[in-house]
C-alpha cells in the first residue's frame, strides 16, 4: 500500500482542527491557575480628560477585593514600547509620547485604563470598579487626524506639538515634480480608508502568574509572539530578564494582528501576580475589546498620477495623514510608513514616486498592523487612482493597467520607493483572473441584470506587496528596533519521529499541518510522526512571532536550514554505519544510501543509533540529532495578483450584493493547497467587509459610535459567495522554499476591486469615487442625487 | 451581572404575586432581558421566570390564531397549522434572529418589550390581534403606546395572543446591517377588520400604522396603487445605518414589496 502524498503540495487536512471543531482547543482563558485573582481595568468613558482625582477607599472596602492599582502605584515600572522609530523629513526622530500602563494625569481615549481592579471573583473585581469614585475634568477632543491637526485643536500630549508623531517623507521629490511638470494629464484623488476593529473571535486574556521560590515570573497571553512580548515586557515595562519570565500563548483564536502588540494588561497582570504572590486573570469583554484592542488603517489620503497622452504613468505624489490613535501601539509607527508608501509603485513601472506621511495623535483606540497592514492602504489608493484616471480620461482600465505593469523580464526590479522586487509575472495572474471570471461576457450579465431593475458592475484590482518579513538589516535601517529573522529546532527523536520548535505562532493558520508537511518532503517522516510546538517560551529557542505573511517565507525557511543540518550530520552517521565516505552518502525519499549502491540505512534507523551510539564516530561527532537554526532572509517576499469582483446594486434600496469574486494569486511555491483557498478566502472576507460592511465610526466628540456587533457589521456567510481562488505562481528566488506568503493577499487585493465594481455599477449616475463602506444608504444617496457629495 | 432572587413559579397568581415585590422583572425567553443584565443595565431585585406557568401552545379555530405567550418563534415558524392560516406569521417568526433567539424568544416576550424594531408588532398591529393578559384582553390598537412601552401595567402578564385570520398577508424586513434587527420592517394584511399596513423599525414611537397606505390598498390592492403613499420623514428614527430620509424612502419601497409578496 502506498503512503498518501503528504509532501510540499498536498491538501493534507488540518491536523490542529479536530482539537479545535470538538471543543478540546486549549485557550488562555482555559487556563487557570490555583488560588487565582481576577482584574478588572476601570475604563475612561471619555475620550479626552484630565484625572484630578480616583478615591479607592470605597472600593477597597468592598468583599472580596484584595487590590484596587492606579499609575501611583506603577511609578516604578515602564511605559509600552514602540518597536519602531520613525524620523521626520528633517531627520530629527519623531515624538514619542509615553504610554503608561496605565492613565498617568489625564485620559486620551474612550478605553483607556485608568485603574486596575483585583478581587476573589470576576463578578466581586466588577462591583469594586463601579464603586471607584473618579473626578475627570473634560478636555477637548479630536477623532480625526483633520480635527486633530486644526488650529487650536486641543494637545493631546504635551511632547507632540500639533499632535503629530512625525512628519515623513519617501521617493525623489524632484523627479516627481519634474514628471508632472511635462504631464499631459494629471488625475488626482481624495480618499479616506476607513478605520476597522480587528475583533477576532477569542477576545484577548491575560493571566499573570508568579513563583517567589524560584523568583519564575509567567504570563499565560493570547499572542502572536510570545517571545517579543517577554523581550518588550521584561526588558522595557518590568525588568524581569528573560530566564526569569516565561510567556505562554496556547492556543490563539485568531489575531489579524491585534494580537502582535504588548497590551497594558499583560504587564498589569504580571506585575500585580507577583505583587500580590497570587495568580491574576483578566479576560476581556467584547464590549472592552472594542474599546482596547488596536484599530486599524484609518488614513485620509491624496493621490496624483502624472500621465503622457497615451496613458503611461509618469509620476505619483501621493500625500497620507494617518490616524495612529492616543498613543503609539507597537508597531504603529511603521504601518503608515515603511509597509504602505513603499507598497506605492504597486504593479506599476511608474518611473518617479514621491509620498508624505504626517503620522497625528487622536483621542482614539490606538492604530496598528491590522490583516494586510499598509498594503491595503497603498493598493486601495493605487487602485482608485487607475479606475479615476480611466474614469477622467476614457482610457480602459485593464489596457492601462497592462501597459503599465511592471514587465515579465524586467525583474529583480527595483522600485522608486526602496524595495526590490525578486519575481512576479503580473500579466499572468490577469489573464487567469479575466478568464475565471469571464470579464468579457459582463456587457451580457449587465443586460441581464438591467433587465431585472439591477445595476451590475465589475471592478478589478491588481496589487504587489511585500511580506516574509523581514530582513534584518533592511529592518534596522529602517527603524526597527529588533531584527526580523526566525528560527527553529528541530529534535529528531530516538525512534525517528520529530518535534518542531518554531519561533512562528499559529492562531488558525494551520501551522500544525503545513510546517510538519515541510518535514514530510525533506525528511521523509509521516505527517502523523511530526508535531509542531509553538507558543512558549521556554519550549522553544526565540522566535519573532506570526505576522506580515512571514511564518513559511522565515519561519519554514528556518526550518529547511535546520533540517538541512539534520541530513548533514545523518550522512556522517550513516558514512560510518555503511562504511563508506560521507561524500558518497545520498539521503533521499528517508533513506541515506551509498550512491550506486542498494545499501542504505533508513533515517530511523540513523536516529536510533545517533541516541544509542555503540557503533558511532563518537570521536568526530557528538550523539544526538538535534538541530537549531536562525534564519534571516535577504528581502521580503512580493506576492501580487489580480483580483475581479462583480456586484449587483438593488437601486431602490441602494444594497450592494457580491456576485462574483474571484482571486488569483502569486504567492509563490504552495505547500497546502487547500489551506492557500482558505487563507484567500478569509482575506476576501475581511476585504469585502472593509468595502461595503465595516467601519469604526467616531462622532465628532470622539466617542465610538459602532461599539459593539449591534451596530460594527462583521460580515457574515450571506453577506458573501464562494470566493473562487486561483493561483498563478512564481517562486521567491532568495529563500530555500520559493514561497512568499499568502495570509494577506485576500485582504490587500479585495477592498479596491468591490468599490472598483461599485463605481462602475454606477457609472450611469457620474459618480467618479466613493469611500468605504459602501453602505446601502450612500449607494442609495448617489442614485437619488442631491447628497453625491456625502459620499465623496 | 448583578446579583438577584431567581423564581419560577408554576401558578400564573403565584408569578403575578411575585412580580408584585419591589424591582421584579419578568423573565419570558430572556433574549433581550439576559444580555441586559449581562452588561450590568438592570439591576433586579428578583427575576420571576414564567416558562413554567403552561403558556404556551397554538390553537387555530375556524377564523382565529391564538399563540400562549410563552410559545417560542421557533415553534410558531414551524407550526404547520400557523404555515396554513397565516403563512406571512410563520415567516416572520422564522426570521428573527438567529436559531438561538428563536429557540428561546418568545412571542409575549417580544410584545411585552415593545423593541420599536422588533418584528412581532408589526404583525400584531396589522393583523388587528387581541393581547390577553391576566387581568382583560387589549386590542393591539390601544396596546402599542410608544417605543419600549405599552398598555400593559405593572405586574400586568401577557397569557397568550390572538390573531384573526386574514385573507391575504406578508411581512418584509430591511434589516439592519450589524443588529439583523428591522431597520424597515412592514406588515401588510388584507382581513376581517379591512387592509392594515404596520411599519416596525423605523417609528420614532415604535410601530405604527402607515395609513396613507393603507387608503391607497383599500380602493385598489396592488403595489402600484401605493405610488403616492409616503411616510413624513419627521417622525422616523435616524442612526448611523439610516438617516430619517432614507428610513421613509424604505418604508415605501419594503411596504411594495409586501403588497407584492401577500400577492
Amino acid at each position: 500500500m502506498n503512503a498518501p502524498f503528504e509532501g510540499i503540495g498536498a491538501s493534507v487536512r488540518r491536523t490542529e482542527d479536530l482539537r479545535f471543531i470538538s471543543g478540546k482547543g486549549n485557550y488562555t482563558d482555559d487556563i487557570n491557575r490555583p488560588n487565582q485573582l481576577y482584574a478588572v481595568f476601570k475604563r475612561s468613558d471619555r475620550p479626552h480628560a484630565t484625572i484630578v482625582s480616583v478615591d479607592t477607599a470605597a472600593a477597597l472596602a468592598m468583599p472580596g477585593v484584595v487590590a484596587v492599582y492606579t499609575a501611583a502605584d506603577l511609578a516604578a515600572i515602564g511605559g509600552l514600547p514602540c518597536g519602531w522609530g520613525i524620523n521626520n523629513k528633517d531627520g530629527s526622530p519623531m515624538n514619542e509620547p509615553k504610554h503608561p500602563v496605565l492613565a498617568e494625569g489625564k485620559v486620551r481615549h474612550v478605553g483607556d485604563p485608568i485603574a486596575m481592579v483585583i478581587a476573589e471573583s470576576k463578578s466581586q473585581a466588577k462591583d469594586a470598579a463601579e464603586a471607584l469614585v473618579i473626578e475627570l475634568e473634560d478636555l477637548p477632543a479630536a477623532a480625526t487626524v483633520r480635527d486633530a491637526l486644526a488650529a487650536g485643536a486641543a494637545q493631546i500630549h504635551d511632547n507632540a506639538p500639533g499632535n503629530v508623531c512625525y512628519d515623513w517623507h519617501i521617493g525623489d521629490k524632484d523627479a516627481t515634480d519634474a514628471a508632472f511638470a511635462k504631464a499631459h494629464k494629471v488625475v488626482t484623488l481624495d480618499l479616506l480608508n476607513n478605520r476597522l476593529v480587528p475583533n477576532a473571535m477569542e477576545p484577548r486574556v491575560a493571566i499573570g502568574d508568579f513563583d517567589r521560590t524560584t523568583g519564575l515570573h509567567t504570563l499565560f497571553t493570547t499572542s502572536q509572539n510570545p517571545h517579543v512580548i517577554r523581550l518588550l515586557m521584561g526588558a522595557f515595562v518590568l525588568g524581569i530578564p528573560e530566564h526569569k519570565l516565561r510567556v505562554v500563548a496556547p492556543d490563539v483564536g485568531g489575531g489579524f494582528g491585534s494580537k502582535i502588540y504588548h497590551y497594558a494588561e499583560e504587564a498589569g497582570c504580571t506585575w500585580a501576580a507577583a505583587k500580590l504572590n497570587r495568580p491574576v486573570k483578566w479576560t476581556a469583554e467584547r464590549t472592552e475589546s472594542f474599546m482596547s484592542d488596536a484599530h486599524g488603517r484609518d488614513h485620509d489620503s491624496t493621490a496624483s498620477m502624472a500621465l503622457d497622452e497615451k496613458g503611461n504613468f509618469l509620476g505619483l505624489r501621493v500625500s497620507t495623514l494617518a490616524n495612529l490613535g492616543a498613543y503609539l501601539s507597537t508597531f504603529g509607527p511603521a504601518v503608515p510608513t515603511y509597509l504602505y508608501a513603499t507598497l506605492l509603485a504597486g504593479t506599476y513601472k511608474t518611473p518617479a514616486i514621491y509620498a508624505e506621511v504626517k503620522a497625528v495623535f487622536t483621542n482614539t483606540v490606538p492604530v496598528d498592523a491590522y490583516r494586510g497592514a499598509g498594503r491595503p492602504e497603498a493598493t486601495f489608493l493605487l487602485e482608485r487612482l487607475v479606475d479615476t484616471i480611466c474614469h477622467d480620461t476614457g482610457f480602459d482600465p485593464v489596457a492601462i493597467r497592462r501597459q503599465n505593469f511592471i514587465p515579465r523580464d524586467a525583474f529583480p526590479y527595483q522600485t522608486p520607493v526602496a524595495l526590490e522586487y525578486d519575481s512576479g509575472d503580473y500579466f499572468a495572474t490577469m489573464d487567469t483572473a479575466m478568464k475565471q471570471s469571464d470579464y468579457a461576457g459582463f456587457p451580457a450579465r449587465k443586460a441581464a441584470a438591467a433587465a431585472k431593475g439591477k445595476l451590475r458592475g465589475i471592478g478589478i484590482s491588481t496589487y504587489l506587496e511585500a511580506c516574509g518579513i523581514a530582513p534584518s538589516a533592511v529592518a534596522g535601517a529602517l527603524g526597527a528596533r529588533a531584527g526580523l529573522y526566525e528560527v527553529a529546532n528541530v529534535r529528531v527523536h530516538p525512534t525517528g519521529s520529530v518535534t518542531v520548535f518554531t519561533g512562528t505562532h499559529s492562531h488558525g493558520q494551520g501551522h500544525e499541518t503545513t510546517l510538519a508537511q515541510l518535514v514530510v518532503e525533506q525528511l521523509g517522516v509521516p505527517h502523523a510522526q511530526v508535531e509542531i510546538v509553538h507558543g512558549d517560551t521556554d519550549r522553544i529557542p526565540f522566535g519573532m512571532g506570526t505576522y506580515g505573511s512571514r511564518s513559511l517565507a522565515v519561519g519554514g525557511s528556518a526550518m529547511v536550514k535546520a533540517m538541512d543540518k539534520i541530513i548533514t550530520k545523518g550522512k556522517k552517521i550513516a558514512a560510518h554505519l555503511l562504511e563508506a565516505s560521507v561524500e558518497d552518502i545520498e539521503f533521499a525519499g528517508g533513506k541515506f544510501s551509498v550512491a550506486g549502491t542498494d545499501r542504505a540505512k533508513t533515517f530511523g534507523e540513523i536516529a536510533l543509533t545517533a541516541y544509542v551510539p555503540h557503533n558511532y564516530p563518537i570521536t568526530e561527532i557528538e550523539p544526538g540529532l538535534d538541530e537549531t537554526a536562525f534564519y534571516d532572509p535577504a528581502n521580503f517576499t512580493f506576492p501580487g495578483g489580480c483580483h475581479v469582483c462583480e456586484v449587483e446594486i438593488d437601486p431602490e434600496t441602494g444594497v450592494t450584493s457580491v456576485i462574483q469574486f474571484v482571486a488569483v494569486d502569486d504567492v509563490g511555491r504552495v505547500i497546502n493547497p487547500m489551506i492557500v483557498e482558505g487563507q484567500v478566502q478569509g482575506g476576501v472576507a475581511q476585504g469585502i467587509g472593509q468595502a461595503l460592511l465595516e467601519n469604526a465610526l467616531y462622532d465628532s466628540q470622539a466617542q465610538l459610535v459602532s461599539g459593539s456587533f449591534m451596530d460594527y457589521t462583521m460580515p457574515r456567510a450571506d453577506n458573501l459567495v464562494n470566493i473562487s481562488v486561483g493561483t498563478e505562481n512564481t517562486l521567491c528566488t532568495h529563500n530555500p522554499l520559493g514561497v512568499k506568503g499568502c495570509g494577506e493577499v485576500g485582504a490587500i487585493g479585495s477592498p479596491p476591486a468591490v468599490i472598483n465594481a461599485v463605481v462602475n455599477a454606477l457609472s450611469a449616475y457620474g459618480v467618479r469615487h466613493m469611500n468605504m463602506p459602501a453602505s446601502p444608504e450612500k449607494v442609495w444617496n448617489i442614485i437619488h442625487g442631491g447628497q453625491r457629495a456625502a459620499a465623496e | 451581572m448583578y446579583n438577584f432572587e431567581y423564581q419560577k413559579p408554576a401558578a400564573l397568581a403565584d408569578a403575578i404575586a411575585a412580580l408584585g415585590q419591589d424591582d421584579a422583572k419578568a423573565l419570558a425567553g430572556g433574549m433581550t432581558l439576559i444580555p441586559v443584565l449581562k452588561q450590568r443595565l438592570n439591576q433586579p431585585s428578583v427575576v420571576v421566570d414564567l416558562s413554567k406557568l403552561g403558556l404556551s401552545g397554538i390553537t387555530v379555530t375556524g377564523d382565529t390564531v391564538t399563540i400562549g405567550a410563552m410559545t417560542t418563534h421557533a415553534t410558531v415558524a414551524r407550526s404547520a397549522e400557523i404555515q396554513r392560516a397565516i403563512p406571512a406569521l410563520a415567516a416572520l417568526a422564522g426570521g428573527i434572529g438567529d436559531n438561538q433567539v428563536r429557540a428561546r424568544g418568545t412571542i409575549g416576550g417580544s410584545l411585552a418589550n415593545n423593541d420599536p424594531s422588533a418584528c412581532y408588532p408589526s404583525a400584531a398591529l396589522a393583523l388587528g390581534a387581541t393581547i390577553t393578559t391576566n387581568k382583560r384582553s387589549i386590542p393591539a390598537d390601544q396596546y402599542f403606546t410608544g417605543m419600549f412601552s405599552t398598555a400593559l401595567d405593572e405586574g400586568e402578564v401577557i397569557t397568550a395572543v390572538s390573531f384573526p385570520i386574514p385573507a391575504k398577508a406578508a411581512y418584509v424586513k430591511f434589516k439592519q446591517p450589524a443588529s439583523r434587527y428591522a431597520m424597515v420592517g412592514v406588515f401588510v394584511a388584507k382581513g376581517p377588520a379591512g387592509v392594515r399596513v404596520a411599519v416596525t423599525g423605523s417609528g420614532q414611537s415604535g410601530v405604527f400604522r402607515f395609513t396613507a397606505a393603507e387608503q391607497a390598498l383599500a380602493a385598489n390592492w396592488s403595489a402600484d396603487a401605493l405610488a403616492g403613499a409616503t411616510v413624513a420623514a419627521d417622525d422616523m428614527m435616524s442612526d448611523i445605518h439610516g438617516s430619517a430620509v432614507y428610513r421613509a424612502h424604505l418604508v415605501g419601497v419594503v411596504t411594495k414589496r409586501a403588497v407584492l409578496a401577500a400577492g
